[in-house]
C-alpha cells in the first residue's frame, strides 16, 4: 500500500467525516448484536410469563432499534460515497493542475487517452479505497481481533488448533494482495491503451477514411481489446483461486475442532456445549474472512490506481519558474543565445548544437533550412517551452532559466505551426491569454489578422462557436484567429512558426502587410520558407543539421554563396521559369487582342534583391 | 464550502441528456441479452455449478449437526471420522464449484465486453465524417471507456449475485409459507411500501444518474481537449485560469452530481433496514400473541424471527444491486445511443465493387449543405475531368474547394446531383472500393503513434520495407528518416510532435505514394515545405501525377500553371474553368486573383 499512503495528505482534510465513518460503522455492528438479545428477552420472558405488554414493548424496541440502524446506515453510506467524491474532486484538480504545467518534453511523451484515463478510472479506483476500503479494514480488525480474543480466552488450545488454517490464510491473502496489485497495474495500463487508440484513431478519422484503413484499425483496436480481455481474465482467475479458498480454509477450522475436539468430548475432557459454542464462534470470523478477500482485491485496485495517479503527481515539472524568479514588467526584447546545445530526450543525435546568437529589440530574425534543420527547436527556446542541454538563452540579459515563466511568456507572443483553438468562442479565443480584453482591443487584433471581417460574417459573429458543436472554420481562418489570439498580446517578442502556410494567397498577403506592421516596435522571429518574406529581416539565419551555417542581410549572404544561395537560385529558377510563361502568355494575349498583357507586373513581386 | 451559484454545463452535455430523457426504451435492456446470447450454454453451465456450491455449504452444518449428535455425543469415532471425511469432500466439491463458476462467468463477462466494445469500435468506423464534427473524442472516450467499464463491473459481480439472492429469496419465501401463512403474510404485508420506495427511487435516481454520467463526460471533453492544446496553454501561460475554471466548475459540476446521486442512494438502502425492522416488529407483537394465544408454538416464532433476518438479506443485497443497475443502464442507453446513430453516408444495399478505373471524374449539377445548416456550401458544380487530368482548384479560403474534394472521396454525400467515377455513381458502388483507388493528402498531416515505416506502411499494408524506402526516396523523405534515432523503426508518438510540420508532410506524401491511386487528391500539401524539398517534391509529382486523374488544391503558381485545367471556385459555385493562358485572357476572376495574389 505504499502508493496510497503517499496519498494520505489527500485524507488529511476530511479525517473527522472518516473517523465519524467508521465510528457509525462499529456502531451499527455493535447495534446488530443487540438484537438477539432483545428476541431471547421476548421468548425467555415475554412468551413464559405471558405478558402482551412487554411484548409490545419489545417489538416497539425492536422498530426503534430498526429505524436507528437505518439512520445510521444511511449516514454511513452517505458519507462513504461523500468521502470519496471529495478526495476524487481534489485529486483530479491536483492532476489537472499538474498535467497543466508539465513539460512539452513530457507531453511529446505521453498520449492523451492514458491521461485521461488516470484522470477518470485511476481516481475512481482511489476514491473507492477512501470511501470504502479505508473504513472496512478498521471494521475487519476489530470484528477479527474480538473474535480471536474470544476463542483464546474459551479454550487457548483449541484455539490455537482452530486458527492453524488462518496462516495459510494470511499468506494467501498477503501473497494475493501483491500480485493482484500489479495484475490491476497492467489492466489500468492497457485500458489506458484503449483509450489511447480510441482518441487515436478518432482523431485521425480523416486519414483513416481518406486510405480505407478502417478493417486495419479494426485489427489494431482488436488487439489492445484482447490484451485488456486477457489482463482482466487475469485478475478474475487469481480471484477465482483465492476467493473459494478462503471459505474451504475456515471450514477446515470447524474439521479441525471436530477432530480434535471430538475425541475430547468423548475422552470427557469437555462438553459438547462447549464445542458447539467453541464453533460458532469460529463461524462469526467466516464473514469478515470472506470480507477480507473482497477487500484484499479493492485494495489492490486502488492501489494499482494510485500508482498511476502518483505517476502524474510525482512527475517532475522539469520546466518551471525557480525560486526567487525575476519577473519581466518592461521587457526591451533583447535575445541572446550562448553556445546553446539541445538534445531531446531519447534521442542520439542534438537537435541544436553551438548557437551563439544576440538579437537586438525590434530587429527582425528570419530563420530558413530544410524541415528538420531546427528552425523550430531554435525559437521554443525562448519561451521555454524546453530548456537547453547546455549553454544560456538569455531575454534582457536574465537567463530564462531564471525568469518567472508566466511573466516571460506573457512578453512572447507565439503563433506555432498547427493553429489549434479551444471549444468555446472566437472572441473567448482570441482572448485567451488576456482574458481583460475589451472589445475594441479585440476587434483590434482581429482586423489586424485579417480576421475581423470574416467574423462579422457568422450569424454571431465573435460569440460564434468554434470546436465540438460549433462552426467549422478552414485551416486559413483558423490560422487568422490564430494570429489575432497572439497579437492581442501584444508582446515584446513576436514568434511565426510557419504561421501564414496555410491561408490562400490573397489573405496571405494582407496578413503580410498587417504583420509588418506588427513587427514594427518587436522582437520578431519568422520562420518562413518564403525568400519575399525573408528578404527584408535584419538577420537571416540559415540553418542546417542543428547548427546555423550562414548569417546575415540578404545581400551578404548572396554574395557569400553556400546554402543561402543554393536556395536563392532555386526560387529564383522557379520564378524565372513562370516569367517565360508569363511571356509566353503575353505573346498569346497580344495575338488575340488583349491590350493590358500582364507582364512587368511581377518583377517587383518576386525580385528578391 | 459548496459555491451557491447552479453550474450549467455547456449545451454538448445537456443535449446528450436530454436526448435520452425523452426516449426510455425498454427494448434497450432486452437488447443487452441479444449480447449474452452466445454464451447461454457457459450461462446455465455457471448457474448450475452455482446451485451445487449453494446446496455444498448449505449442507455443511448438517454435517457438524451428524457430527456431534451421532458422532461425538454417541462417541462413534469411526462415524466421527468419516462425517468429517464427507465434510471435507463436499467442501471441496463447493471449493471446484465456485472456483469453475467464477472463472466461467468471467470469461463470460468479458467476452460480452469484448464483443460490444469491437462492435462499437466497427461502427465508429462507419459513421460518417459529420458526425465526428459534432461528436467530440471526449464524449467518444466516455461512451467507448468509461460505461462500457460500469457495465463489466456490473456484469462481472452482479449478475450471479442478483440470479443468487432470486434464488435465495424464492427459497425462503416457500419456506416461510410453509411454516405459517399468517405471519408470512404479515412479513409480506411490508412489500408494497417496497415497491413504491423502489419506483420513487427509481424515478429520482434516473434523472440523477444520467447527469452524473454527463459530468464524466465533460470531465473528459475538457481533459481531451486541454490535453491536446497544452502547448498553447503554456505559451498563453494561461495555467491558473484554466485550473480554476476545471476546479470550480467542470470538476465541481461533477463533484456535485456524484453528491446528488449519493444522497439518492444513501436513503433507499437502508429504508430496506427499515422495512426489515418493521417487519420482525410485527411478528414479535402479532406473533407473540398468536403463542399466548397458543395458535402457534413458541419454536415457530423463534424461527420466524430467524428467518425474517434471511428474507430481508437478499432483499438488502438486490437493493445495492438496484443502485448499480440503474447507473450501468443509463450507461448502456448512452453505448446503446451511440450506436444507433445513424452512418450517414452509406453504402447502397446492391452496392457493387467498382472496378478498376481509369479515373474519368463526372459532377453532374453537385450541390451540397450540411444537414444542420441550409446555408450552401456548393451550388450545381458540373465538371467533367479526363483520365490523366491535372485540376488546379483555386479559390479564396472557404469557397468550397475542400468541400468538393471531399465530395469526391464520399465523405459526404451531394444533397443535389451526382458525382460519376469512370461512369459509376459514388452512391452505386461501396466506399472501401472507391477509396482503394484515390489518393488523399490532407493539409494537416496526421501521423499515427507507431514506427515511420508503419505509418507510411498505413497506404499499403502489404508493402515491403523496399517499397517503403523508395516511396520515401521519391518524396525526399528517405534522408531525414534515416537520420532519425532508429530510421524507419523510430517510433512517432501521438500527432506526431517529434517531427516538424513538413516532416510530417513528407510522410503523408510517401503514404499517399505507396497507396498508388487513380485518383490523387492533395489539399495545399506542400505549404509547409521548405523551398528544397518542394522542389524535390514536385519533381516527385509530375512523376507522380502522370496517367492520374489528380486533384490540387494549391496556392503555389507553379502548380496551378502545370495544371491541365485551372477551376476557379468562388462562394460554392465554379466561375471559370480552362487552362492559365485561357483564364488570362478571360481577364475575370482568375485574371485578378492572379494579378493580386499568387505570388511564391
Amino acid at each position: 500500500m505504499k502508493y496510497l499512503f503517499k496519498l494520505r495528505s489527500y485524507l488529511k482534510p476530511y479525517i473527522w467525516q472518516i473517523l465519524l465513518n467508521m465510528l457509525i460503522l462499529l456502531s451499527v455492528t455493535g447495534l446488530s448484536l443487540v438484537v438477539p438479545q432483545i428476541i431471547q428477552g421476548v421468548i425467555d420472558q415475554g412468551l413464559q410469563a405471558g405478558e402482551t405488554a412487554f411484548l409490545i414493548r419489545s417489538a416497539l424496541i425492536l422498530v426503534c432499534i430498526g429505524t436507528f440502524t437505518a439512520v445510521l446506515n444511511l449516514g454511513q453510506r452517505y458519507l462513504t460515497e461523500w468521502i470519496g467524491a471529495h478526495m476524487g474532486y481534489d485529486l483530479r484538480n491536483a492532476m489537472y493542475d499538474r498535467i497543466q504545467y508539465l513539460s512539452f518534453t513530457y507531453h511529446d511523451h505521453s498520449t492523451t487517452g492514458q491521461l485521461i484515463n488516470r484522470c477518470i478510472e485511476d481516481v475512481r479506483a482511489v476514491q473507492s479505497f477512501a470511501g470504502d476500503s479505508l473504513v472496512q479494514i478498521v471494521q475487519l480488525s476489530v470484528l477479527s481481533v474480538g473474535v480471536v480474543a474470544v476463542l483464546v480466552s474459551r479454550n487457548p488450545w483449541l484455539a490455537a488448533v482452530a486458527l492453524v488454517p488462518l496462516v495459510p490464510m494470511v499468506m494467501m491473502t498477503t501473497d494475493f494482495g501483491q500480485r493482484i496489485t500489479r495484475l490491476f497495474y497492467v489492466v489500468d495500463n492497457t485500458l489506458g491503451d484503449l483509450s489511447a487508440q480510441l482518441q487515436e484513431n478518432v482523431s485521425g478519422v480523416q486519414v483513416v477514411r481518406s486510405f480505407a484503413r478502417e478493417s486495419h484499425e479494426i485489427d489494431r483496436f482488436d488487439q489492445i481489446n484482447r490484451s485488456y480481455f486477457n489482463a482482466r481474465i487475469k485478475v478474475l482467475s487469481e480471484w477465482s483461486k483465492v476467493m473459494p479458498t478462503t471459505n474451504l480454509l475456515i471450514t477446515m477450522g470447524t474439521i479441525l475442532i471436530l477432530m480434535v475436539g471430538g475425541p475430547l468430548v468423548i475422552q470427557g475432557k469437555m462438553t459438547v456445549g462447549e464445542l458447539v459454542a467453541f464453533n460458532a464462534y469460529l463461524l462469526m470470523l467466516s464473514g469478515p474472512v470472506q470480507q477480507l478477500a473482497w477487500l484484499v482485491n479493492a485494495i489492490g485496485e486502488s492501489e494499482a490506481g494510485a500508482q498511476r495517479v502518483l505517476e502524474i503527481l510525482e512527475h517532475k515539472v522539469e520546466v518551471q519558474s525557480p525560486v526567487g524568479a525575476i519577473s519581466f514588467t518592461n521587457l526591451s526584447g533583447r535575445v541572446e543565445f550562448r553556445s546553446v546545445s539541445l538534445r531531446y530526450r531519447d534521442e542520439r543525435s542534438d537537435a541544436l548544437s553551438g548557437i551563439d546568437l544576440t538579437v537586438e529589440p525590434n530587429q527582425l530574425i528570419a530563420l530558413i533550412g530544410q524541415t528538420g534543420s531546427g528552425k523550430t527547436s531554435l525559437v521554443n527556446l525562448i519561451p521555454r517551452f524546453y530548456d537547453v542541454s547546455e549553454g544560456a538563452v538569455l531575454v534582457d540579459g536574465v537567463d530564462v532559466r531564471h525568469a518567472d515563466l508566466a511573466s516571460l511568456r506573457r512578453n512572447i507572443g507565439v503563433v506555432l505551426q498547427t493553429s489549434l483553438l479551444f471549444s468555446d468562442t472566437i472572441r473567448e479565443n482570441i482572448s485567451y491569454g488576456r482574458s481583460g480584453a475589451t472589445d475594441e482591443e479585440i476587434f483590434a487584433a482581429a482586423k489586424a489578422a485579417q480576421a475581423h471581417d470574416f467574423i462579422i460574417k457568422f450569424a454571431d459573429g465573435y460569440q460564434t462557436a468554434v470546436g465540438e458543436r460549433g462552426v467549422t472554420l478552414s485551416g486559413g481562418q483558423r490560422q487568422r484567429i490564430a494570429i489575432a489570439r497572439a497579437l492581442l498580446m501584444n508582446p515584446r517578442i513576436l514568434i511565426l512558426d510557419d504561421s501564414t502556410s496555410s491561408v490562400d494567397t490573397q489573405t496571405e498577403k494582407l496578413i503580410q502587410e498587417a504583420l509588418d506592421q506588427l513587427m514594427e516596435g518587436r522582437t520578431t522571429f519568422v520562420i518562413a520558407h518564403r525568400l519575399a518574406t525573408v528578404r527584408r529581416a535584419d538577420l537571416i539565419l540559415v540553418m542546417a543539421d542543428g547548427r546555423i551555417v550562414q548569417r546575415g542581410r540578404h545581400a551578404e549572404l548572396l554574395s557569400q554563396g553556400g546554402l543561402y544561395k543554393e536556395i536563392y537560385d532555386l526560387q529564383l529558377r522557379q520564378q524565372n521559369q513562370m516569367l517565360e510563361d508569363e511571356e509566353l502568355e503575353a505573346g498569346l494575349l497580344l495575338k488575340q487582342g488583349v491590350t493590358d498583357p500582364v507582364k512587368g507586373r511581377r518583377s517587383s513581386d518576386w525580385s528578391l534583391s | 464550502m459548496l459555491v451557491a451559484q447552479k453550474i450549467t454545463p455547456p449545451d454538448y452535455v445537456t443535449q446528450s441528456e436530454e436526448q435520452y430523457d425523452k426516449s426510455v426504451n425498454p427494448k434497450t435492456a432486452k437488447r443487452l441479452v441479444a449480447y449474452a446470447r452466445p454464451y447461454m450454454g457457459r450461462l446455465i453451465l455457471s448457474t448450475g455449478l452455482m446451485l451445487i456450491a449453494s446446496a455444498a455449504s448449505v449442507a455443511g452444518p448438517y454435517f457438524v449437526k451428524i457430527a456431534i449428535d451421532s458422532g461425538i455425543n454417541a462417541s462413534n469415532t469411526i462415524l466421527l471420522r468419516s462425517t468429517i471425511l464427507a465434510y471435507l469432500a463436499i467442501s471441496v466439491i463447493q471449493w471446484v464449484g465456485t472456483y469453475y463458476r467464477v472463472n466461467i462467468m468471467a470469461w463470460v463477462g468479458q467476452s460480452i465486453i469484448f464483443d460490444l466494445r469491437k462492435k462499437l469500435f466497427a461502427h465508429l468506423q462507419e459513421l460518417s465524417l459529420g458526425f465526428y464534427s459534432r461528436y467530440s473524442v471526449g464524449r467518444v472516450i466516455t461512451r467507448a471507456i468509461n460505461d462500457v467499464e460500469t457495465l463489466r463491473d456490473f456484469l462481472t459481480w452482479a449478475v450471479l449475485a442478483i440470479a443468487r439472492d432470486v434464488f435465495t429469496l424464492a427459497l425462503i419465501i416457500f419456506v416461510m409459507l410453509d411454516m405459517d401463512l399468517h405471519l408470512a403474510l404479515l412479513t409480506f404485508s411490508v412489500l408494497p411500501i417496497m415497491v413504491l420506495i423502489t419506483i420513487l427511487f427509481r424515478r429520482a435516481s434516473r434523472s440523477a444518474y444520467r447527469k452524473a454520467r454527463a459530468a464524466i463526460s465533460w470531465v473528459n471533453s475538457v481533459l481531451a481537449e486541454n490535453v491536446n492544446g497544452v502547448r498553447v496553454v503554456q505559451a498563453f501561460s494561461r495555467q491558473q485560469q484554466n485550473y480554476e475554471h476545471f476546479r470550480d466548475y467542470v470538476n465541481r459540476y461533477h463533484l456535485e452530481r456524484a453528491i446528488v446521486t449519493a444522497r439518492i442512494s444513501s436513503v433507499f438502502s437502508p429504508s430496506v433496514d427499515l422495512l426489515g425492522a418493521i417487519a420482525t416488529g410485527l411478528v414479535v407483537w402479532f406473533g407473540g400473541t398468536a403463542v399466548l394465544g397458543q395458535t402457534i408454538t413458541a419454536g415457530v416464532l423463534v424461527a420466524f424471527i430467524l428467518y425474517i433476518d434471511r428474507f430481508f438479506e437478499p432483499i438488502r443485497d438486490l437493493s445495492r444491486r438496484y443502485d448499480a443497475l440503474q447507473s450501468t443502464m443509463i450507461g448502456w442507453e448512452r453505448i446503446m445511443g451511440l450506436m444507433d446513430t445513424p452512418v450517414e453516408v452509406q453504402d447502397a444495399p446492391q452496392a457493387k465493387e467498382l472496378p478498376v478505373i481509369h479515373g474519368a471524374v463526372t459532377f453532374n449539377h453537385v450541390s451540397f449543405h450540411y444537414s444542420d445548416d441550409p446555408a450552401p456550401i456548393l451550388t450545381d458544380i458540373d465538371l467533367h475531368i479526363h483520365p490523366g487530368e491535372t485540376v488546379a482548384l483555386v479559390g479564396e479560403t472557404g469557397a468550397g474547394k475542400t468541400t468538393l474534394v471531399k465530395l469526391l472521396s464520399r465523405f459526404h454525400d451531394p444533397t443535389e446531383g451526382h458525382i460519376l467515377v469512370d461512369g459509376y455513381d459514388l452512391q452505386s458502388v461501396t466506399q472501401l472500393s472507391l477509396r482503394k483507388q484515390m489518393g488523399v493528402v490532407l493539409q494537416d498531416p496526421f501521423l499515427f503513434n507507431g514506427s515511420v515505416a508503419e505509418n507510411i506502411r498505413f497506404g499499403r499494408l502489404s508493402a515491403t520495407n523496399i517499397d517503403i524506402e523508395s516511396v520515401a526516396k521519391a518524396v525526399g523523405a528517405h534522408e531525414f528518416i534515416i537520420s532519425l534515432r532508429n530510421g524507419y523503426g523510430t517510433s512517432v508518438e501521438e500527432g506526431g510532435v517529434m517531427l516538424s510540420v513538413g516532416q510530417r508532410q513528407l510522410l503523408s506524401f510517401a503514404r499517399a505514394l505507396l497507396a498508388d491511386p487513380q485518383i490523387l487528391i492533395l489539399d495545399e500539401a506542400t505549404s509547409s515545405v521548405d523551398t528544397q524539398t518542394e522542389q524535390i517534391i514536385q519533381k516527385a509529382l509530375i512523376r507522380l501525377l502522370k496517367g492520374r486523374t489528380s486533384f490540387v488544391i494549391a496556392h503555389r503558381l507553379s502548380t496551378i500553371t502545370n495544371a491541365d485545367r485551372i477551376v476557379v471556385i468562388h462562394d460554392g459555385k465554379i466561375v471559370e474553368q480552362g487552362t492559365h493562358a485561357q483564364l488570362l485572357i478571360k481577364h475575370a476572376m482568375y485574371y485578378d486573383l492572379y494579378r493580386t495574389g499568387f505570388q511564391e
